[in-house]
């Protein structure tokens, strides 16, 4: 556990309580994301981390230790900040900006150049951009030396408050990219605050989703797709952006029917008529005594039989297409609707039926999809979409208090 | 002019050399007590304010009345001079150091303290020499207002050119008169072209 904040809480002078019971518990290399509307908290609870601001009540540990014991100064520069507006030394060099902590850390002057120079290169800028001052640079530019100062000390834990706000979307892109590889390929811890959902969904390993100084939810992207805590998660996420990601965060197994008609092979063709018959299907799924998938029987084909007695064995079909019960729709989509077949079989990993997927029900979660948040006197066609469609539509989508 | 440098030349030399030790004297304190208290002034909540004013009541005292009133405390001579035009230079050193530090962005400031810098660190490396520019031109109008007041510090036995001046309106004697005064424009003018020079010197460079 390399970050851990329990029961934090803090009120302002004014009497505003800012954050209330805010806990969280963050591992090496994770990817936080704080999302929520404008006066959630979340910069009041990022600047508790490193005390640029004290907590009324709760504590904060860092690798175990309590921060409050710890001299704010020492622990500030065992941090990288990345604040609004880069907040770069407009009478410093990029080289000086760079080497501020490391410097205030007491590096040899050699240790310094060359981690400017490794820094400068990681901001994938010109090595010669260090001997300029910050005002020659552009806005994405004085961005991405924001950050890269922030590593400059090799701070395992760097704090990002809307860093990218104020960017054009290449640039954006760009510098997710940058921050992305630094938490994956070199292991940095980030907590990120963010009003952009899509940035969040997709930088980070955790989302902090925030209200009124309260956690609303806190998950990973996907299982925040899959089942938005209230309404206010769902409003904040945005109709569109739910059903488009349907397909990438449903699992076959939320949309099959369970129960599906099936037989064992030592049953025989009369038992397989009557079976078809009293659940009105013209196929039966063959399993053996576990529930492992054998293969499937066809009315066709058993037509062509006299004997009653004939073990089901006998014309059992036993190449069968089946879908994993895990796999995302996304993923399976394309070569059920290939197969050209109506049914397709479920199984889980031991290759057990669990279920059966109708085409219809995944072609309608693709089409929504396709077609995004419907119009007013539209519905979607999946029932999953149709619930989301509710609770984005219905009176004031507001957080239950 | 030959005749009058012939005549007055090593006295001149001397006055001039008298009235720059009592404005340099005079801007120095100033800046030495003006410089911190404008600093702190931006780091109160109240006060700031009420310190201002009060500066700026005692520039509107009139000179020839706030050397008098030296008088009494300081007697005669170049002491009282001094603390008069020091309390003279106060107030624009005050005011532009208070206006250069609350010019500081809060951005800056908030990084600087974000990075792990102390209070004197942020002051030394990133607020003073921010605000340095503001503060100079500060020092520099306090320059060229305490060379030119000094003039009145004659009148209470403090010498400098002014001793010229006053002598001059005494006798009716123009080139006296002349005399003291063209020095003094000369050495304003020089002083504070200096001053320029120095202002642009602490100017960040990517400002200049
Ligand atoms: N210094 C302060 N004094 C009083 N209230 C504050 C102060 N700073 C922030 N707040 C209030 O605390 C709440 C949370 O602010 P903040 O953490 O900045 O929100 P966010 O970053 O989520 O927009 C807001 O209602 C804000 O107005
Ligand atoms: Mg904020």
């Amino acid at each position: 556990m390399l970050l851990s904040m329990e029961h934090l809480r803090k009120e302002y002078p004014n009497g505003k309580i800012a954050v209330d019971d805010f806990n969280l518990e963050v591992d090496r290399g994770e990817f936080i994301a704080f999302i929520g509307t404008s006066g959630s908290g979340k910069t009041t609870t990022m600047r508790m981390i490193n005390r640029m601001l004290n907590q009324t009540s709760g504590t904060i540990k860092i690798n175990g230790k309590d921060i409050s014991k710890m001299d704010p100064v020492k622990l500030r520069r065992s941090i990288g900040y990345v604040i609004q507006n880069t907040g770069l030394m407009p009478h410093m060099t990029i080289q000086e900006n760079i080497e501020m902590v490391p410097k205030l850390l007491g590096w040899s002057k050699e240790k310094r150049e060359e981690q400017a120079h490794k820094m400068i290169a990681l901001a994938q800028l010109p090595d010669e951009m260090l001997q300029r001052y910050p005002g020659e640079l552009s806005g994405g530019q004085q961005q991405r030396i924001g950050v890269v100062r922030a590593l400059a000390a090799d701070q395992e834990l760097i704090l990002m408050d809307e860093p990218f706000g104020a960017l054009d979307p290449i640039t954006r892109e760009s510098l997710q990219d940058l921050v992305k590889h630094l938490q994956k390929d070199l292991g940095k811890t980030f907590i990120f605050v963010t009003h952009d959902m899509d940035e969040a969904l997709n930088l980070s390993t955790k989302v902090v989703i925030m209200s009124q100084g309260k956690q609303v939810q806190v998950d990973t992207p996907e299982n925040i797709l899959r089942h938005p805590a209230n309404e206010f998660v769902t409003n904040l996420i945005g109709e569109e952006r739910l059903i488009r990601a349907q397909p990438n965060i449903l699992t076959v197994s939320q949309i099959m029917l369970k129960n599906p008609a099936a037989i064992t092979p030592d049953k025989t063709l009369e038992d397989a008529i009557e079976q078809m018959h009293e659940r009105r299907v013209d196929t039966l799924l063959v399993t053996d005594k576990t529930g492992v998938l054998q293969g499937f029987v066809d009315l066709d084909d058993i037509n062509r039989i006299a004997d009653a007695h004939t073990p089901v064995s006998r014309f059992t079909q036993d190449r069968v297409f089946y879908v994993k019960a895990n796999a995302l729709i996304g993923d399976t989509v394309d070569r059920i609707l290939k197969k050209g077949v109506k049914n397709v079989p479920v199984v889980d990993e031991d290759k057990r039926l669990v279920g059966i997927v109708t085409r219809t029900a995944l072609v309608d979660i693709v089409y929504d999809a396709l077609h995004g948040a419907p119009d007013a006197n539209e519905k979607p066609a999946s029932p999953i979409n149709a619930d989301i469609h509710a609770a984005a539509t219905r009176e004031g989508g507001e957080m239950p208090q | 002019m030959m005749h009058f440098l012939a005549t007055y030349g090593t006295q001149l030399l001397s006055k001039t050399g008298q009235h720059l030790l009592i404005s340099a004297a005079a801007l120095g304190l100033g800046v030495i007590v003006a410089v911190p208290l404008g600093i702190l002034l931006t780091r109160m909540k109240h006060g700031a304010n009420l310190v201002m004013s009060l500066a700026g009541v005692l520039q509107t005292i009139p000179a020839m009345a706030l050397l008098a009133m030296m008088i009494p405390i300081f007697g005669i001579g170049s002491t009282p001079a001094i603390v008069a035009l020091f309390i003279y230079s106060l107030l624009p050193i005050l005011r532009n150091t208070y206006l250069g530090m609350q010019g500081v962005s809060p951005t800056v400031r908030d990084a600087a303290k974000g990075m792990g810098m102390t209070w004197w660190q942020m002051m030394t490396r990133a607020e003073i020499p921010l605000a340095a520019p503001v503060i100079m031109s500060g020092i520099r109008l306090s320059a060229t207002y305490v060379i030119a007041w000094a003039t009145l510090a004659s009148y209470i036995g403090a010498g400098g050119l002014g001793d010229f001046i006053f002598n001059g309106l005494n006798l009716y004697r123009s080139d006296l008169i002349l005399g003291g005064s063209i020095p003094v424009i000369l050495l304003a003018l020089l002083v504070d072209y200096l001053l320029g020079k120095v202002e642009r010197a602490v100017m960040p460079k990517p400002l200049r």
